[in-house]
């Protein structure tokens, strides 16, 4: 057997979106050797598909926005289950981080007087989100990829991690990783490791996810000792295409409500008004009238509640085809055709027009869309120290959606790109300062355990008959969309935890056709001990918090209950650990936020 | 129900054959879908890349029944009904696999691109105006499928000028750079002596093939072949050049920003 290929780094990140690069040139400014480690080609990754915008509390079209309000409704948006920390360094951070890519080459939409444009969105008080068109993610990986380039960062590109290493000392020391194109084993010796391998939604059926969302992060992080928190929620888009079927799950952005869109069920009537929780009546429109006159001016009427959160949304649509007043296609109709003009909708959402045009063959301009609630995002993730993003194993470092804590039980649209820039900083930060304040070099890989994470991933090579990878993925996504979908129960929850154990077990008995250049086949079967292993923390954890809060809706306990509002739940296994070991659960209390923060709320409330 | 029927090139560096695979046909399916069944029944080894399934993303380029398309957006029900449908790798490219080519020509080519260069951001930010970051938007649609590249007659059959040449997808970041109101970087030597933008004899098969309908050639190209004309022979400005090596704007010319 040839030698392995071995790399060393002051700081490998795993993952090149928007988390990742912006780590990468943070961790690359302060003179460190960084290198990117990513699964597809670099520009490639998820947060390419963002479409609606970034937000961030500038004021540029509303003076009276600032990071008091915006901390305000992403806490309000996440039902409190957020950490008060990291929504308040969000808030406080996005609008620089926002204006620090357009000294990198960023060409946002402009106000009259050539400032950044902010476009409406759910939850959102004001209009904050700055954005391109409809392809907000495009500009800003493409900016930061560019970044990233000039810097000359070192990019291994279709390389996938397997495993972390930690040494004696329990601290990060490397990552097994191989590369796609050849089917070779590749190590990384590196002092610290951040993770910004984004999502999980590729466990369920109907996902607005890409392929790569297989939970990787999720998993190898909590195999090497690190703690997940809130894995139960996640977030259903209540805008995916519904048809066809082929397309069902892919993104409608919620510009497309921002910008006037509105929401009918089959009599062609706007149900939202009749789904306005008591947390936002207050400052909900209560008439189509009311609500079509605060478009043009804030102040001149309340929020149309088709802008509530995404939860609140998702569950109303849900109802709404459940109650027989869905679309032909199983969805409700997204109506812009009959609110703007063909000009301004194919201006302001150029890639949705195309997007229903090209696969669907619906000219939006002329009629409306059909749309239904898709896996969009998980609120859950790594626990992270908000200043840092230092996870609990040493050297371990995560930001952007594989971190938990930043959007509590709920994300608010827009929210994601902010908190992965300003996150993605402060992970770069935070393992620059850590690497700098390491007394001599990290400890070497273990050689032994090494081989063995390579032998276990080439095992399935193995056996000429077996599980054959797709079809184990297959039945996982259904189950999953089943039993862990928008609204769960006991009874489903439980059986799901059941078929896991199942799929786990046949797992172990994968068997692959053909070599190892290029097989996506094998690629696959390496993702799927990420994907049981999130699948499990995320079942696990939608069984214990018995309560409905924002992505976990519970049918058999619909209300939220002030004592779950106190905890996160937090699940772990012992380092060295992997996706056939048993994973603990257990409650933990919520950090307590400071007098002067909680005094927003209550100035908020009066 | 009737069938699909696919001819896919199966291979590697050292050669390969086209296979054929016939799958029930499913109301409206795009061609990824089809290769996704494939690989989930009959051929699980079938390389191909993609990532979002959208349009967004760039990933799964390919030359269907001959032709540099997406096969995330091109529906089946678009191509010739009862015929099989023929799929081949991107041919600009080196073979890795299948439907997967090296496509490492263009990250080198990215690489040589002289960075943006902004004036010091000013206090409460840059300002500019929309009709002025709106030609830079057009090309910065650019989802980097590179089937652009792979379309240009200059490269295509002709392996030897790749080390001179940037191609398509380069040009309009030359363009989108040499047009970004804050930029103070001159390229324009460098994307005619050393990029290659003379060589592009503007067939416009790049424009046709762009998904995203970028007009690469009318308000990239041309545009950029003209500012490199009068770079060159505006007598003055290339006096300028040679002897102190002007940029187009100083920073301080460039900082200056509407109220």
């Amino acid at each position: 057997m040839s030698e392995l290929e071995h790399h060393d780094y002051d700081v490998i990140i795993i993952g090149a979106g928007g988390a990742g690069l912006r780590a990468a040139i943070e961790a690359k400014t302060r003179g460190l050797k960084v290198a990117l480690v990513c699964k597809s080609l670099l520009g490639k990754a998820h947060t390419v598909m963002a479409e609606g915008g970034v937000a961030a509390a500038m004021g540029n079209v509303y003076a009276e926005d600032n990071w008091k309000v915006h901390f305000r409704d992403t806490m309000r948006g996440g039902k409190m289950l957020n950490h008060w920390r990291m929504a308040q360094l969000h808030a406080q951070e996005s609008p620089d981080r926002v204006q620090e890519l357009e000294a990198w080459g960023a060409l946002f939409d402009r106000t009259k007087d050539g400032k950044i444009l902010q476009r409406d969105f759910g939850g959102h008080r004001f209009a904050r989100l700055a954005h391109v068109g409809d392809r907000t993610g495009l500009e800003l990986i493409r900016t930061l990829q560019q970044k990233a380039v000039s810097m000359d960062i070192d990019v291994f590109m279709e390389c996938k991690v397997i495993r972390l290493t930690t040494g004696s000392d329990g601290a990060v020391n490397g990552a097994v990783a191989y590369w796609r194109p050849t089917g070779e084993f590749v190590t990384f010796g590196a002092k610290a490791v951040v993770l910004a391998t984004g999502g999980v939604g590729k466990s369920w059926k109907y996902t607005s996810n890409s392929w790569e969302s297989t939970g990787d992060g999720h998993a190898i992080a909590l195999w090497a000792g690190a703690g997940l928190i809130d894995m139960e929620c996640v977030q259903f888009h209540p805008t995916g295409m519904v048809w066809p079927l082929s397309v069902r799950g892919i993104l409608v952005t919620e510009g497309v409500r921002g910008d006037g869109g509105v929401l009918r069920n089959s009599d062609g009537k706007r149900f939202m008004f009749e789904y306005v929780a008591d947390m936002f009546r207050a400052e909900t429109a209560e008439s189509e009238e009311e609500a079509d006159k605060w478009y043009d001016d804030h102040t001149a009427g309340r929020r149309p509640p088709e802008l509530l959160p995404r939860d609140e949304v998702a569950r109303s649509i849900n109802s709404e085809v459940k109650a027989g007043r869905g679309s032909p296609h199983g969805g409700v109709f997204l109506d812009i055709a009959s609110r703007r003009t063909a000009e301004d909708i194919r201006k302001r959402l150029p890639s949705m027009y195309h997007q229903f045009m090209e696969l669907a063959g619906v000219d939006i301009t002329r009629e409306a869309m059909e749309v239904g609630p898709t896996c969009h995002y998980i609120m859950g993730g790594v626990q992270v120290e908000p200043d840092t993003a230092a996870t609990a194993v040493p050297g371990l470092f995560a930001a952007g959606e594989v971190a938990g804590g930043m959007h509590g039980s709920n994300r608010l649209g827009g929210n994601s790109l902010s908190d992965l820039l300003v996150f993605g900083r402060r992970a770069g930060l935070g393992a620059a300062d850590y690497v700098e304040g390491l007394s001599g070099g990290n400890t070497a890989m273990d050689a032994t355990l090494v081989q063995e994470y390579i032998d276990e991933a080439l095992e399935p090579f193995s056996r000429d008959e077996g599980e054959n990878p797709y079809d184990l993925q297959y039945e996982l996504q259904e189950m999953m969309q089943a039993n862990v979908g928008i609204i769960r129960t006991q009874s489903e929850l439980d059986y799901a935890l059941e078929k896991l154990d199942e799929f786990k077990e046949r797992a172990g008995r994968l068997a692959i056709k053909g070599g190892r250049v290029y097989n996506p086949g094998w690629n696959l079967a390496t993702d799927l001990p990420s994907m049981l292993t999130v699948s499990t923390c995320v079942a696990q954890g939608a069984r214990d918090r018995k309560e409905s809060r924002g992505g976990q809706t519970r049918e058999d306990f619909p209300k939220a209950d002030p004592e779950f509002g106190k905890i996160n739940f937090v699940q772990r296994q012992p380092a060295g650990g992997s996706f056939a070991d048993e994973i603990k659960i257990s409650p933990e209390p919520l950090p307590e936020m400071p007098e002067e923060l909680m005094a927003i709320f209550e100035e908020a409330n009066k | 129900m009737s069938d699909v029927h696919m001819r896919i090139w199966r291979g590697d560096a050292t050669g390969g054959a086209f296979e054929e695979y016939t799958m029930p046909d499913v109301e409206g399916e795009v061609v990824l879908d089809v290769i996704h069944r494939i690989q989930a029944t009959e051929a699980p080894d079938l390389a191909c890349r993609w990532n979002c399934k959208a349009g967004k993303c760039g990933s799964c380029s390919a030359e269907i029944n001959g032709k540099p398309r997406l096969m995330c957006m091109t529906r089946m029900s678009t191509l010739p009904e009862g015929e099989t449908i023929t799929v081949t790798p991107m041919r600009a490219f080196p073979i890795i696999k299948d439907l997967v080519t090296d496509v490492s020509f263009n990250y080198e080519q990215a690489r040589k691109v002289p960075a943006f260069n902004p004036p010091p951001r000013p206090e409460g930010g840059y300002r500019m105006m929309q009709e002025d970051v709106e030609r830079g938007q057009e090309f910065r649609k650019c989802i980097e499928c590179f089937m652009c590249q792979d379309v240009c007659h200059v490269i295509r059959d002709h392996e030897e000028n790749k080390a001179s040449y940037a191609g398509p997808r380069f040009f309009i970041r030359y363009a989108e750079l040499e047009m970004h109101p804050l930029d103070t970087n001159d390229r324009r030597e460098l994307v005619q002596e050393e990029m290659g933008l003379g060589k592009c004899n503007i067939t416009k098969c790049c424009t046709e093939v762009c998904p995203e309908h970028i007009k690469i050639t009318d308000n990239a190209i041309i545009p950029l072949k003209e500012r490199v004309v009068d770079a060159n022979y505006d007598p003055v400005a290339w006096l300028g050049r040679k002897i102190r090596r002007r940029t187009k704007r100083t920073p301080a010319e460039a900082a200056v920003q509407p109220e």
